[in-house]
């Protein structure tokens, strides 16, 4: 795991992954790469509320630079898809740099079930974004979230959740421990370089929001979201579905047992 | 190349360039979705829309001016916008051909003889207009959008046509629409395009009330299609392919006559028929014939018909609080003597919560646009004004985002409310179900939220429990089974009773025993609570927007546990509900 302080995405995300030995460790020439990004909601990029353009141009550009053979964006937003996509500036970054935006239409999903799941049982995935794919990048900004506390990079597979998902937040910590349990991602990148303290998941304010300045980019999603929690101003603890997940072998919450890499950019 | 060639290649360019538009009417960023395109262009050319418009409010509203380019060009060449132009006159054109299609002489004269129920279309303007210009013991209203084919085919189109279309593969948007009532508009368009194979251009001749204002102005017309000299047999040929039944063989009827030219070009074998700017030898019926009686029983008819259609008073205190217009929408009253239903709004919203109205606003509000937030994507989008810029009549006004937020020179007045959320406590599920949710808190778009928290902790059904013992294992308690992890979401409390001690949360359960996040010491015979952590959603009404959001992604998909109604919309003052802020 990696952890690069300052305030340009760009530059952080290429120290982090730097620290890491380079992209070229975790994506090979030919790979088949799927960005999940954080598009629910129709705000622009300032608030936060979303993945933010410019990371997302930066890591699909660095993926395809490193020889994959493609890159794909897709989210199941809450809001309407094709306002998310364009007001989030995250459709225009993955034109730009060259990525394939899957759009998440009724034929894009298809009914899945998590083996050993308790709620993920027969229920419509995202599964379009991810046929021929064989790595999974996911994209969360660090958000507060009244529900689970929290909204990073574990909560962020709940997108990929389809028909009326919203009747998992009755059982909201299991869900986020099952989803980690479903995505085994190459990499996981926490974008904690603004963070949304009150107000989320939707924001809507840049009061809503305080300058961090932190961006992790980690092989282990439980780590990086323990490491989140303290961007929030609480602890792993907080929020039980950390625990959760850990206890399903997603990961481990003490992050500080891991080789960390801390650069200053 | 011949008259009528250039007749019909003017019809099909109309044809495509009307289906064109509606395919563009959609918000996006490709240049073939809305970005100036003339959208609006067919409806503001429609004179019918413009003078009912500027009956009931006595204004003009930007391109509705385009109005008079088309009764200019009646008053020089007559109908030509019916026979040339109008897009549903022309599919009705195609329709009569098919039905006349390989059939004799005799059989297309009979259909295109003049009938005396041609006048019905005048009698219906006639009781339209009378409801648009004399708000008599109410106010008007404009129901001309109902039959003005420009609406018609335009509502038909994009509600009907366009869904259809993209479920064979056109995909204009990602996801597919929906609209209600449909179907009935469908079948509606359907049954007049059929009505061709009987009688054609049955529509044109009978119903159109654009077609019978066109028919009073084209009384006037300079240029008409007359006989040049006499000599006529009266073998009644020009008749067979008369697409207005206008009597070309006798003196003709101009008022009728849709200037499509066949009589001129094809089938007068002395080749008397011509189109000038003089009468036929014989003389020619310039006036729609219409009597006296039938116009005054008309004009009563709307004149009764007006306050009729408000008996109900749903523009009063019985308005539907099921109502929630698009933001920008006037106030009720004003808003439905502008609306011509023709869909625009319903077609652009990228979200498809736009839907038109069955008869919950009334027999007039019926078609007018209402939104619904079980349908679509999600609610009416913060950062979205489209409808309120393709509306033709204004009905629902241009906004700009500042004037939608209440933000910028428009701070004081506040934002755009299209009505208030109401939880519905008897079926959320946190405040009657003792279930988490807080799915609307979440979803809520303003900021601060309008949808607050109410923490509060409930004991669960049979949650009072005495402890049997309490080891490394997890402390075992008596009553009833549990069900195994039931317990373990991190929503689950156990709280020790006669104590200060705060719940502690529990970490893992089996049918007996509970395990909680902090080691404790509970003795055997101690008093414990099974608790459960509970956020009940409630709604600040001077932050709520009515956007909807909040009813759209409520778990409880039936009927929704928080819902919109239109109290304290901001269109409308009757609706006010509270007089004052109280701020924390």
């Amino acid at each position: 795991m990696a952890i690069a302080h300052g305030s340009d995405r760009a530059v952080t995300l290429s120290a982090a992954l730097a620290a890491l030995g380079g992209l070229d460790q975790f994506i090979r020439p030919g790979d088949r790469v799927l960005l999940k990004v954080n598009a629910a909601f129709a705000t622009p990029p300032s608030l936060n509320a979303t993945s933010h353009p410019t990371l997302v141009e930066a890591l699909a550009t660095e993926c395809l630079k490193v020889g994959a053979a493609e890159v794909r964006v897709s989210d199941n937003s809450i809001n309407d898809p094709d306002s998310c996509f364009r007001l989030t500036g995250i459709a225009q970054a993955a034109t730009k740099a060259g990525a394939k935006l899957v759009m998440p239409t009724p034929s894009a999903f298809q009914s899945f079930t998590l083996p050993q799941g308790r709620l993920i049982v027969d229920w419509p995935l995202l599964t379009a974004p991810l046929a021929g794919i064989n790595k999974v990048i996911g994209l969360a900004p660090v958000k507060d979230h009244q529900r689970s506390g929290a909204s990073m990079t574990m909560k962020n597979w709940y997108g990929l959740l389809g028909g009326r998902r919203n009747v998992f937040h009755q059982d909201i910590n299991n869900i986020i421990a099952e989803l980690a349990r479903m995505v085994r991602p190459t990499l996981v990148v926490l974008d904690g370089t603004n963070t949304m303290m009150t107000n989320g998941p939707t924001g809507g304010s840049v009061a809503d929001l305080k300058a961090t300045n932190t961006l992790i980019v980690s092989t282990d999603q439980v780590a990086a979201d323990a490491f989140g929690a303290t961007l929030l101003d609480q602890t792993a603890a907080d929020f039980p579905y950390i625990a959760m997940a850990e206890a399903a072998g997603c990961g481990t919450a003490d992050f500080a047992s891991l080789k960390l890499a801390e650069v200053n950019t | 190349m011949n008259i009528v060639w250039t007749r019909r290649i003017s019809q099909v360019f109309f044809l495509i360039l009307f289906f064109w538009f509606s395919f563009a009417t959609v918000f996006g960023t490709k240049w073939f979705q809305l970005r100036g395109w003339p959208i609006n262009l067919f409806l503001e050319l429609d004179p019918l829309v413009a003078i009912g418009t500027l009956l009931t409010t006595q204004t003009i509203y930007k391109g509705l001016l385009w109005a008079l380019l088309t009764l200019l060009v009646t008053i020089v060449f007559g109908r030509v916008f019916c026979g040339w132009v109008c897009p549903f006159g022309t599919m009705h054109h195609f329709f009569g051909w098919i039905g006349s299609y390989k059939r004799g002489a005799r059989v297309k004269m009979e259909k295109n003889r003049y009938r005396k129920w041609q006048a019905l279309k005048y009698y219906i303007l006639a009781a339209f207009l009378v409801m648009a210009a004399f708000p008599i013991a109410t106010s008007s209203t404009l129901i001309t959008g109902l039959l003005d084919p420009i609406p018609f085919v335009t509502r038909a189109t994009n509600l009907s046509l366009m869904p259809i279309a993209d479920g064979f593969g056109l995909r204009t948007t990602a996801s597919p629409r929906h609209y209600d009532h449909a179907t009935l508009i469908g079948l509606l368009f359907l049954t007049a395009l059929l009505a061709n194979l009987a009688i054609p251009r049955f529509y044109c001749r009978v119903l159109c009330p654009t077609g019978a204002l066109l028919g009073i102005f084209s009384r006037f017309t300079l240029w008409r299609i007359a006989k040049k000299s006499p000599g006529c047999n009266h073998c009644e040929m020009c008749e067979s392919y008369c697409e207005g039944a206008a009597d070309p063989a006798l003196k003709p009827r101009i008022s009728e006559c849709l200037v499509c030219m066949n009589c001129v070009d094809n089938y007068c074998n002395r080749d008397l028929i011509t189109y000038r700017n003089e009468e036929s030898v014989e003389g020619d019926i310039p006036a729609p014939q219409i009597s006296r009686r039938g116009l005054l029983l008309a004009m009563g008819s709307g004149a009764i018909a007006l306050p009729m259609l408000h008996l109900g008073d749903h523009l009063g205190s019985n308005y539907s609080p099921q109502t929630i217009r698009p933001p920008g929408s006037l106030a009720e009253e004003d808003f439905v003597q502008r609306c011509i239903k023709c869909g625009q709004c319903m077609k652009v919203c990228p979200t498809n919560i736009i839907m038109p109205a069955g008869l919950g606003t009334g027999l007039e509000g019926i078609w007018t646009p209402v939104l619904n937030f079980r349908i679509g994507t999600s609610g009416c989008q913060l950062n979205c004004v489209a409808c309120s810029h393709v509306c033709p009549t204004a009905a629902i006004r241009p906004l700009t985002l500042d004037e939608k937020h209440g933000t910028g020179s428009f701070k004081e007045s506040g934002p755009i409310r299209l009505g208030t959320a109401f939880v519905d406590r008897g079926r959320c599920l946190p405040w009657s179900m003792e279930t988490p949710c807080l799915v609307c808190e979440e979803n809520c778009p303003v900021t601060p939220k309008a949808i607050h928290v109410h923490e509060f902790m409930n004991t669960i059904r049979h949650g009072r429990r005495k402890v049997l013992s309490a080891s490394a294992e997890g402390i075992k308690l008596d009553g009833p089974s549990l069900t195994p992890s039931g317990l373990a979401t991190g929503d689950y409390y156990l709280r020790v009773e006669g104590t200060s001690t705060p719940p502690l949360r529990i970490t893992a359960n089996s049918a007996e025993t509970v395990s909680v996040a902090e080691a404790t010491i509970l003795d055997p015979g101690i008093n414990v609570s099974i608790q459960v952590q509970l956020g009940g959603p409630v709604v600040d009404p001077d932050l709520c927007i009515g956007c909807g959001v909040c009813e759209h992604e409520c778990p409880v998909s039936g009927l929704r546990a928080i819902r919109v109604s239109s109290e304290n919309e901001s269109r409308n003052k009757r609706s006010k509900m509270k007089i004052r802020r109280v701020d924390a």
